[in-house]
Parts: structure tokens; C-alpha cells; sequence
């Protein structure tokens, strides 16, 4: 019983290290493919709309609701010591450091790195992938580096909308609903918000493209076994990357802040 | 010329190729043969670089695919066009640019030039003027043949057929075969069919090779397999279940 349940663990550990080790040579042989000619920019720019600007109204929605819920819990709790004014500058903390890179990563993770899992899942099934080995088009380089490229451009650009749109939200709720004096709120957010705490969280979203983009490439690209194997792919792309985020998430934050 | 020659390949435990040699002569129709499930495939694959042999030597023109690195097998992958089963079609892109996919990715032609090239092979191939259709609007027939035009789009050398008339009705099947004849002949390509549809490869094939349990039992003309004694080949070729070939 005991062995039989150590045997389980160690199997799990060997095969997690081996899949890690798998999407690190994947992500060697992108850099290597990268940085070799010809490159394909349309490819990146088609990759970017995809990733970035299809999934702006839905980091907008995260990051409003996200800056207003916060906003709401923190104002009980605040008032209790009577610092409601420093509500608005612990919302912009958070977003800028945690929630603005980590909820979009995860948005756009449900989003776009599920389809690549799906699309290329099904390049794979349908042997695309193997047709353009053959007309000596190596698919690292035609189609996860543009994606990889894409991902790690619009991460921090779509981290930026949702912190500015999350203390927006945090604004409305905090001066118009709850009556926070509004010269305050802003006071305090300008004085204890540093442009470090931005730049770091920017830094981190880079950091959950480059995550989202080569797990969901990664897991589509070996997809096996035709219909279901896309699903099972496309699955384990989320919760891999959704899993492997949160917790870089905390290694970075330990390590920059 | 290209000579397979000791071709070794497992997966787990179950040996695919087995020690296998083949020589399949240049501008020519060699077609291979066989079971569902027995190999073919992987052997067209390792033709193109696509599988590595655990042992043996796929030689093209002289030269070892089995020992080439990545960008070896890039440039000598520039000699070969393939027709995949299911024609493996870019779904992303339309007709006209999955035609011009390999002239956009491996020539220095102009817009217009891809243009035309693209026109003539889809004209080649009897699909005139279907450039703008998506590959999800077209019949299987129509995919093929779309397949066929993207894999010469570049006039290769050499260019590999995976069952080009599977799941085909009997007379679409028949245009596929004439097609393969008339393209092998106006290119003088050197053509790799494999199938199992015994009335196609005696149409198409100049030579034929039987592969079994991971060797070429035979090869030899249509007339020389037509009258071959192997209790194999001829059990496969009648459609026997009485024989040697085990029914799993």
C-alpha cells in the first residue's frame, strides 16, 4: 500500500520533471529559431490581434470588477481603523504588483493559450504540422514563435489597461458610491504607488506570455490520438499554465519586491 | 535513385520496419504495398525525414536522410512534395494560398508570378479558377487534388503519395489515379504511392513492392507481381482470408 503510493509519486515527479524538461528544450529551439531569418512579422502582428486586442474587452471586465469588488471589501475593513483613504492606493498596489499581471495572464490563458492548444492540436491530428516539415517549413519557427513573440508584447500592454481600468473601478466605487474624498484618493495613490511597482508587474506579465503561450504551443504541438487527444491537450494547457503562473507568480514576487 | 537500405524501426516493444531494403528507381511510379496498419506510413515517413530509422540508411541522391541535422534535411526536403492522406490542408488559409504557400516560403517569384504558378498547378490538376474556396468548402476529391497541385508547386523531384485514393468513390478514385500518371509523366517526377487499393497500384505503380511484417517480401513489375507464387503477395493481392497473413 505504502509502496504502491510512493511508486505513484515518484512516477508523477519523473514525469513532471520530464515535461518540464521538454518545454524548456522547446523554448531553446523557439529562442534558436527566433533569432534566425527570414522573419515572419505579419505572422507576430496576426498573433498580437489575436492575443492582445481580441482579448482586451474581456481583461477590461476582470480588471473594472476586480478594482470595484476590492474596493468594496476593503472599505468595511478600513473603516474600522478609519483609513478609508488609503483604499484607493491598496487597490492600485494590488493590481500594479498581483492582480493586473496574474488575472489577465489567466484570462488571456483561458482564452488564446487554450486555443493554441487547439489549433495546433489539430495541425497536429490532421498531420498540417508534418506538412510543413515537408515543404521544409520548420513549424517551431512558423508557428510558435510568432506566438511566443505575440504573447510576451501584449501581456504587459493588456497588464497596463487592466491596473489602469481596476483603479478606474476602484475610483468610481470608492468617491462616487462610498464617499471617499476624491483629492485623497488620488493623493494617496500618487504618493504611495512608486513606478517600480508598475514596471515589476510588467516584468511578471512578460514573464505569464512567455508561460501561457509555450505551454499552450507545447501541449498542441504533441497532441496524440485525433479528436479527444485535442481536448485532453487543450485542457491540460489551461490547468498546466494556469497552475505554473500562480506559482512563478510568488518566486518572482519574492525575488523583485 | 533512393535506397532504403537496412531500415531498423520499433515503437515500445513492436517492431515496424525490420531490417528493410528497397530501392525505388528515379522518374518513376514505385508503388509499395501492404496491410492497414503495417508500416507503410512510417516507411513514407522516414523517405522524408519525418522519422528517424533506429539503424539503416535512407539514401536520396547519395546522400543519408537518416544522419541530417535540421537544416540538412530542410534543404534536401526542397526536392520532395507529399500527398497526405487526408491532404493535409491548411485550414486557416484558402485554396490559392495553400498553393502558394511553398512558392512564397521557398522562391523569389513576384505577387504575380505566385499568382499564375498557382492558376497553372490548380489547372494542372483540373481545379481551375478555385483559388479563393476554403479548404473546409471542398469534397475529399477536390482536397486531394488541391493537395496534389500544393505538393508540385515547386516542381520537385520526387514526390510522395499516402493512399491517395482511400475514401474516395470508385470513379473520383480513378481520376486521382489518371492524375498521378499524367503529373508523374508531364514532370517526369520520380512518384512513392503507397496504398492498398490493388486496382489502383496495377494502373499506376511501374513497380510495385510488397511490404510485410516489416520487410519488402517482393517487388518487381505489375506483370512480375501479377505472377508471383509468394503465398503472401498472393493471398493479399486475391483478397484471400485463407493464407498465410494472420487475421487479427
Amino acid at each position: 500500500m505504502v509502496l504502491g503510493g510512493l511508486e505513484k509519486l515518484g512516477r508523477l515527479v519523473l514525469y513532471s520533471l520530464e515535461e518540464a524538461g521538454k518545454i524548456m528544450m522547446l523554448f531553446l529551439s523557439a529562442v534558436a529559431w527566433a533569432v534566425r531569418p527570414p522573419w515572419r512579422f505579419h505572422l507576430i502582428i496576426k498573433q498580437m490581434e489575436f492575443v492582445g486586442v481580441k482579448s482586451i474587452f474581456v481583461v477590461v471586465l476582470t480588471g473594472t470588477f476586480t478594482g470595484m469588488v476590492m474596493t468594496l471589501q476593503l472599505f468595511h475593513g478600513f473603516r474600522l481603523f478609519s483609513a478609508e483613504s488609503l483604499v484607493g492606493s491598496t487597490v492600485a498596489l494590488a493590481m500594479t504588483r498581483e492582480l493586473g499581471p496574474v488575472l489577465s495572464s489567466l484570462m488571456v490563458t483561458a482564452r488564446a493559450g487554450s486555443a493554441m492548444a487547439a489549433e495546433l492540436g489539430t495541425m497536429r491530428v490532421t498531420e498540417q504540422i508534418d506538412a510543413l516539415y515537408v515543404m521544409a517549413t520548420n513549424p517551431v519557427k512558423y508557428l510558435i514563435v510568432p506566438r511566443v513573440i505575440a504573447s510576451i508584447i501584449m501581456m504587459p500592454i493588456l497588464t497596463v489597461v487592466a491596473d489602469f481600468v481596476g483603479v478606474v473601478g476602484s475610483y468610481f466605487v470608492g468617491v462616487s458610491i462610498l464617499g471617499i474624498n476624491a483629492g485623497t484618493f488620488m493623493k494617496n495613490i500618487n504618493k504611495l504607488v512608486v513606478l517600480d511597482d508598475i514596471f515589476n508587474g510588467l516584468i511578471k506579465a512578460a514573464v505569464f506570455g512567455l508561460i501561457l503561450s509555450l505551454i499552450g504551443c507545447y501541449k498542441g504541438f504533441n497532441t496524440r490520438g485525433g479528436a479527444e487527444g485535442v481536448g485532453r491537450a487543450t485542457t491540460e494547457a489551461v490547468v498546466l499554465a494556469s497552475i505554473t503562473i500562480l506559482v512563478s507568480d510568488y518566486f518572482l514576487t519574492a525575488l523583485m519586491f | 535513385m533512393i535506397k532504403l537500405i537496412g531500415l531498423n524501426k520499433s515503437f515500445g516493444k513492436q517492431k515496424v520496419l525490420d531490417n528493410l531494403n528497397l530501392e525505388i528507381e528515379s522518374n518513376k511510379t514505385t508503388v509499395i504495398i501492404g496491410r492497414s496498419g503495417g508500416g507503410k506510413s512510417v516507411l513514407l515517413k522516414h523517405i522524408i525525414g519525418l522519422i528517424k530509422p533506429d539503424s539503416g540508411s535512407v539514401l536520396v541522391d547519395g546522400e543519408d536522410i537518416a544522419r541530417m541535422n535540421d537544416r540538412e534535411l530542410n534543404d534536401i526536403r526542397r526536392k520532395f512534395g507529399m500527398l497526405f492522406q487526408e491532404a493535409a490542408l491548411f485550414d486557416s488559409m484558402d485554396v490559392g494560398e495553400n498553393v502558394a504557400f511553398p512558392l512564397k516560403e521557398h522562391s523569389k517569384m513576384t505577387k504575380e508570378e505566385i499568382r499564375k504558378t498557382v492558376a497553372e498547378r490548380l489547372a494542372a490538376v483540373g481545379l481551375a479558377g478555385v483559388e479563393s474556396k476554403m479548404s473546409s468548402e471542398l469534397s475529399g476529391g477536390m482536397r486531394k487534388r488541391v493537395g496534389l497541385a500544393r505538393a508540385i508547386a515547386l516542381l520537385p523531384e520526387i514526390v510522395l503519395f499516402d493512399e491517395p485514393t482511400s475514401g474516395l468513390d470508385p470513379v473520383m478514385a480513378e481520376a486521382i489515379n489518371q492524375l498521378i500518371k499524367e503529373t508523374q509523366r508531364n514532370f517526369n517526377l520520380t512518384c512513392v504511392v503507397i496504398s492498398h487499393d490493388i486496382e489502383s497500384i496495377f494502373k499506376i505503380g511501374d513497380r510495385i513492392a510488397m511490404l510485410y511484417e516489416g520487410k519488402i517480401i517482393e517487388a518487381g513489375t505489375p506483370a512480375e507481381i501479377r505472377a508471383t507464387t509468394n503465398p503472401v503477395l498472393r493471398q493479399f493481392l486475391t483478397g484471400s482470408i485463407e493464407g498465410p497473413i494472420k487475421i487479427i
